[in-house]
C-alpha cells in the first residue's frame, strides 16, 4: 500500500474484480496464490483464460495450481521480484514497446527510472532469478502485445524487505504499458483478509484517520479535534504492530488492548513475541475463541462472530457490502462494537474534562451500527455517501462514494492519477535479508493453504476443513527429499536461526530444489516459530517469504 | 438485432441468437427446465422445456433452439404437456421414492415438476438402488447417484464455474452415470470441495453433508451476508433454525461471486457453534484479588493460582479494563497503551477502535494484521 501510494497517490486494487476477468486481454499473477487465498477471484481467472483465451502470465517460485492455466510460468528465486520486473521493463524499453504517449502525458520520474532498468540487461537477469533468457523475453512480449493487461499481487510480493519497492516496480511496469485508469487493467493487491480493506480505510493504522488523512497534517489533527471534542491529537505517526511487541521491553509499551487478533501465531518471531508477551503489564482481549494470544491476557472478553452481528466489511476491490445479524451472540458473548462503545463510556467518564461535549462527535450513544457508519461518512471522504438505506436498497458502492448521490468508484485513476501524475520510480535489486547458507541451506517461504485460513482460530474449529487437511505439511521438493532419504510418512525438523518445528512433509514438484513451504495454521508447527522480524523499512512487513532454513529428517 | 416470433399467440421481440426459452421467460411465458441453469451451457438432454414450433417436425427443447423470424412456437399443447409428463414419469422410474427423508425434499426441481405435472409414479416402477447411497468420503458432499436424473448440471458447474473438471459421465445407454475423476472419489480426482455442483443439483444426488436431516428448507430462515474469511467478499445466505446457523447457500444475487463459494465459505461456518466459543467475560485471580502479575511464569506448566481465570460479570470485566487502562494512560502516557484492531471485524468497528485510541486514550498507537 505505501509503495501504491507513493507511485499513484492511493493504495487500493485499482480495478474490479468482474472487470478484470471480463476485460483484461492478459494477467500477470505475482506473488499470488490466487486459487487458494482468493479462491472464487482464482476461478474468475482460469474462466478468463479457458473460455476467452486470455493470457496469463504467473510469476512465483511455487508451481501453483493456477500455473496449469498459465500461457506462461516464471518460476523466479524468492527474493528477486526487483531483478525480474526491471528485466522484462529492460525488454520492453530496448523494442520501443512502452506507451509513450501515457508514459509522457500522465507520468513523471521516467528518465531516472530508464537509467537504472537499463542497468538490468536480460542475461544478468535470468543470472539473478534463474528465469530462462527466452522465458523472460516471451513474458515481454505478452506483455507488450496484450492490451490491457492487469497486474494482481499478494503477501509474495509485500511480505519481504523490499516490499514496498516490490510493488513500486509493478507500478512501474503498468504505467510503461499504460494500463492504469483503463478497464481490464490496473495494479491490483488482493487484499488478504475479509476486511483488511475496511480496517485500513477507516484509522486502523498509526499513519492515518479514517479515510487515509495523514496524522502528520495539522488540517485533519484539526478536523478530528474539533469532531470528537479533544484536545492534543498528536502529529507524529504512532507505533505499528511490529514495532509494538517488541516496544514492551524497551519499556515503550506498558499495555496493549487487541481486538480480534492473534500475535502470538501470526507474528514473525513467534519466542520473541511470546517473551513480550508475558512481560507487559496488561493485555485485554477481545476474542471469539481462546486463542494462542489468550494464554497472556488479563481480561478476556468475549467478542461476537460475523454471523451475530451487524455491519459493513470492504472487499479488496473497495466494495462496502452488508454484513447481517443472523443469530443472536451465543451466551452471554456481545458484539464486538458494543464491547468497544462500553469501554470507551468508561474511559471517558473516569476524565470528563478532557472532552468537549458539545463537540459533534464526541459522544459513544450508538443504537446500531448504521449510526457509527453515519458519523464516520462525515469524518471519511472517500465513505462520505455510504449510508445502510443504499447498501439496503441494494445499490453496489466501491468507494470513494463521494456523497449521497454519487455511484461510487469501480476504477480508479481514470484520466488522472490519486496524486495527479504518477511518478516512476528508480528501484534496485537488493538480496533478501537471510540468503541461504552452509548451515541454513534452504530458502523457506510461509503462506497459508485452501483450507485453512491464517492462525487457523476458526478453521481449525471447523469439522470438515480439518479432514481434509489436519496438521502442517512443509512442502518439499522430491530431488532433496531422496537427498535426506525422506518419504511421504516421514517427519522433518526445520530449523532457522530463531527457532524449530517438526511437520510431516508433502513431496512436490510445486516447489523447487533448494525451497521448503510451510504453512501458519497450526501452533503445534508455527511457521512463526522461524521466521524473523526483519521489516520493510517503510512499510514495517516482516520478510515473511524468504527465510534460511536447515531441513533434517525426523528419524 | 431484433427477431419477431410468437410464443402461445403473443406477438415477442427477442434479440438475434437468443433461445426459445430465453425470449420467452423474459416475456413471462413458463417453460419448465430441469438440465438447463442460466449460469451454464445449455444441453437440452432432460427434454422438459420442449415446445412445438410451427411447421417444425418434432418436439424442439427450448433451451437450444435459436429464435428465428416469424416462427410460431406453443409452450403448453397437449403433445408438448404430454411429453413433459412421460419424460417426468421415465425420470421417476428410475428414481428412489424417498421424499419423506431426502434431505432435497422441499428444495427439489424434480419433486416440484412431479407436482406440477401431477405425475403418477409408473407403475413399473422402481427396481431398487443401483448404487451405493452415500458412495464418497468427501466430508462436504454427500453423493447418492441414485437420485441423479444425469441432467449434467454438476458437471458443467464444475468445468464452467469451478473450471476444475471433476465431474464427468461413464457408461452408455441405462447405465450412464456420473462419476469424478476416472470413476475415483471427489478428493482424488481433485475436488476443491467448493460444493458449487451441490448448489447447482436439482434433485438430492448432490447435497451438503453437514446440513443433513438438521432443517427442511422451507423451515430456515435465510439472512444474506458476507464471508468473514478472504478480501474476495462473496456474498451467501446464512441458513438458520432455532437461533442456530445450520448452513450456508448460494445466494444467485451475490455481487461479486454469484452462486459461487469456495470450501471455507461454503462449509467453513460450523467454528460458529463449536463449544470452545467464549461466552463469558473472564479476569486472571491476581487482579481480583489485588496481587502482583505473575510475569514470566504464565506458559508455565502449573502456572501460579494468582493467573487462573475467573469468570466475572461485563460491568466487573469492563469496569476493571478501563480502570487498567486510565491507570497505565496517567502513569505511562497515551502512548504506552498499544491498540490492535482487526481486519476481521466490521468497518464500524474499526472505526471505533480507531475513535477509543485517538480520542479516548489520545495515542496513534493502533494497528492491525494488514502487514501480515
Amino acid at each position: 500500500m505505501t509503495g501504491l501510494v507513493a507511485s499513484y497517490g492511493s493504495g487500493a486494487m485499482s480495478n474490479s474484480m468482474d472487470d478484470i476477468a471480463q476485460l483484461a486481454e492478459a494477467f500477470f499473477v505475482i506473488g499470488s496464490n490466487t486459487t487458494e487465498q482468493h479462491p472464487v477471484f482464482g476461478t474468475m481467472l482460469r474462466r478468463a483464460v479457458r473460455f476467452r483465451g486470455a493470457k496469463l502470465i504467473v510469476a512465483d517460485p511455487r508451481r501453483i495450481d493456477l500455473t496449469e492455466f498459465a500461457t506462461l510460468h516464471l518460476q523466479q528465486r524468492p527474493g528477486t521480484d526487483i531483478a525480474l520486473l526491471n528485466g522484462l521493463m529492460h525488454i520492453i524499453l530496448q523494442n520501443g514497446w512502452e506507451d509513450k504517449a501515457f508514459v509522457a502525458k500522465r507520468t513523471e520520474g521516467f528518465e531516472e527510472f530508464r537509467e537504472t532498468v537499463m542497468r538490468y540487461p536480460p542475461d544478468k537477469v535470468a543470472e539473478i532469478t534463474g528465469v530462462p533468457l527466452e522465458k523472460l523475453y516471451q513474458a515481454a512480449e505478452i506483455m507488450a502485445q496484450s492490451k490491457p493487461m492487469a497486474v494482481m499481487w499478494a503477501m509474495g510480493i509485500t511480505q519481504h524487505i523490499t516490499g514496498v519497492r516490490n510493488v513500486m516496480s509493478l507500478a512501474n511496469l503498468q504505467m510503461l504499458l499504460g494500463n492504469v485508469g483503463v478497464p481490464g487493467g490496473g495494479v491490483n493487491p488482493l487484499r488478504g483478509q475479509n476486511n483488511v480493506q475496511g480496517a485500513c480505510d477507516l484509522g486502523g493504522l498509526p499513519n492515518v484517520y479514517p479515510g487515509y488523512q495523514n496524522v502528520t497534517i495539522p488540517a485533519h489533527k484539526e478536523k478530528f479535534e474539533a469532531a470528537w471534542g479533544v484536545k492534543g491529537l498528536k502529529t507524529e505517526v504512532g507505533m505499528t504492530l511490529t514495532e509494538m511487541v517488541p516496544g514492551i521491553e524497551t519499556g515503550a509499551i506498558h499495555a496493549l488492548y487487541i481486538m480480534a487478533e492473534d500475535p502470538a501465531v501470526s507474528d514473525p518471531d513467534s519466542a520473541h513475541i511470546r517473551h513480550n508477551l508475558q512481560q507487559v503489564d496488561f493485555v485485554a482481549l477481545q476474542e471469539i475463541f481462546p486463542s494462542e494470544t489468550a494464554a497472556f491476557a488479563d481480561v478476556l472478553l468475549p467478542g461476537a462472530s460475523f454471523a451475530e452481528k451487524d455491519g459493513t466489511f470492504t472487499n479488496t476491490e473497495r466494495r462496502i457490502q452488508r454484513v447481517r445479524r443472523a443469530i443472536p451472540p451465543l451466551g452471554e458473548s456481545r458484539p464486538d462494537w458494543v464491547i468497544i462503545r462500553d469501554l470507551a463510556r468508561r474511559l471517558m467518564a473516569l476524565d470528563p474534562a478532557r472532552f468537549d461535549w458539545q463537540a459533534p462527535h464526541v459522544g459513544w450513544d450508538y443504537k446500531h451500527p448504521s449510526e457509527v457508519m453515519d458519523e464516520l461518512a462525515a469524518l471519511t471522504p472517500i465513505y462520505a455517501g455510504v449510508r445502510y438505506e443504499r447498501l439496503e436498497k441494494g445499490e453496489r458502492l466501491q468507494w470513494p462514494v463521494k456523497d449521497e448521490t454519487h455511484p461510487g468508484t469501480p476504477i480508479l485513476h481514470v484520466g488522472q492519477f490519486t496524486r495527479g501524475k504518477g511518478r516512476f520510480h528508480a528501484i534496485d535489486h537488493l538480496e533478501p535479508a537471510e540468503g541461504p547458507d552452509e548451515a541454513y541451506p534452504f530458502i523457506m517461504s510461509t503462506g497459508r493453504v485452501l483450507y485453512h485460513w491464517h492462525g487457523g482460530e476458526m478453521t481449525r474449529r471447523a469439522e470438515g476443513l480439518v479432514k481434509v487437511y489436519d496438521e502442517p505439511l512443509a512442502e518439499i521438493n522430491p530431488d532433496d527429499a531422496a537427498r535426506l532419504h525422506l518419504d511421504e510418512a516421514s517427519r522433518v525438523r526445520i530449523t532457522s536461526r530463531r527457532g524449530a518445528i517438526e511437520t510431516a512433509v508433502l513431496i512436490t514438484e510445486r516447489v523447487p530444489p533448494g525451497m521448503v513451504y510451510t504453512n501458519f495454521h497450526f501452533p503445534q508447527a508455527g511457521a512463526n516459530e522461524l521466521t524473523q522480524a526483519v521489516l520493510d523499512p517503510q512499510a514495517k512487513i516482516p520478510e515473511y517469504k524468504v527465510t534460511a532454513v536447515r531441513v533434517e529428517k525426523v528419524a | 438485432m431484433t427477431v419477431k416470433l410468437t410464443i402461445d399467440g403473443q406477438p415477442v421481440e427477442a434479440r438475434a441468437g437468443q433461445t426459445v426459452l430465453e425470449a420467452a421467460r423474459a416475456h413471462g411465458f413458463r417453460i419448465p427446465t430441469l438440465c438447463y441453469h442460466k449460469d451454464l451451457s445449455p444441453t437440452g438432454n432432460c427434454r422438459m422445456c420442449v415446445v412445438e414450433v410451427e411447421g417444425w417436425r418434432g418436439l424442439q427443447a427450448a433451451c437450444v433452439t435459436e429464435v428465428q423470424e416469424g416462427m410460431v412456437v406453443h409452450t403448453q399443447t397437449e403433445t408438448v404437456m404430454r411429453d413433459r409428463k412421460l419424460n417426468l414419469e421415465l425420470m421417476l422410474a428410475n428414481h428412489p421414492m424417498e421424499c419423506l427423508t431426502c434431505e432435497a425434499n422441499g428444495d427439489c426441481e424434480l419433486q416440484d415438476l412431479a407436482y406440477e405435472y401431477q405425475v403418477d409414479v409408473p407403475q413399473w416402477g422402481f427396481k431398487g438402488n443401483r448404487y451405493p447411497v452415500d458412495s464418497d468420503p468427501n466430508p462436504f458432499i454427500h453423493v447418492d447417484m441414485n437420485k441423479c436424473i444425469l441432467c449434467r448440471r454438476c458437471v458443467l458447474a464444475c468445468a464452467e464455474i469451478q473450471v476444475r473438471d471433476v465431474w464427468g459421465v461413464a457408461q452408455r445407454g441405462f447405465d450412464e452415470v456420473i462419476v469424478a475423476g476416472a470413476g475415483t472419489d471427489l478428493l482424488s480426482a481433485r475436488c476443491e470441495s467448493c460444493g458449487q455442483c451441490v448448489a447447482y443439483c436439482p434433485t438430492g444426488a448432490l447435497t451438503n453433508r453437514m446440513e443433513i436431516g438438521v432443517g427442511r428448507t422451507y423451515d430456515l430462515e435465510k439472512i444474506t451476508t458476507t464471508c468473514t474469511y478472504c478480501g474476495v467478499g462473496c456474498q451467501f445466505d446464512l441458513l438458520v433454525k432455532d437461533e442456530r446457523v445450520v448452513g450456508v447457500a448460494s445466494n444467485p444475487e451475490a455481487p461479486v461471486n454469484g452462486m459461487a463459494l469456495c470450501v471455507k465459505g461454503r462449509y467453513g461456518w460450523d467454528f460458529i457453534h463449536h463449544p470452545e466459543r467464549l461466552t463469558r467475560p473472564r479476569v486472571r485471580r491476581y487482579l481480583l484479588e489485588g496481587g502482583e502479575k505473575p510475569k514470566g511464569h504464565q506458559l508455565d506448566e502449573n502456572p501460579p493460582r494468582a493467573w487462573d481465570w475467573v469468570e466475572v460479570s461485563w460491568e466487573e470485566a469492563l469496569d476493571l479494563t478501563a480502570r487498567k487502562l486510565h491507570e497505565t494512560r496517567r502513569q505511562y502516557g497515551p502512548d504506552s497503551i498499544g491498540i490492535f484492531t482487526s481486519a476481521k471485524c466490521t468497518n464500524e468497528e474499526n472505526y471505533l477502535m480507531n475513535k477509543l485510541a485517538r480520542q479516548v486514550l489520545g495515542t496513534h498507537n493502533i494497528d492491525h494484521c494488514a502487514r501480515l
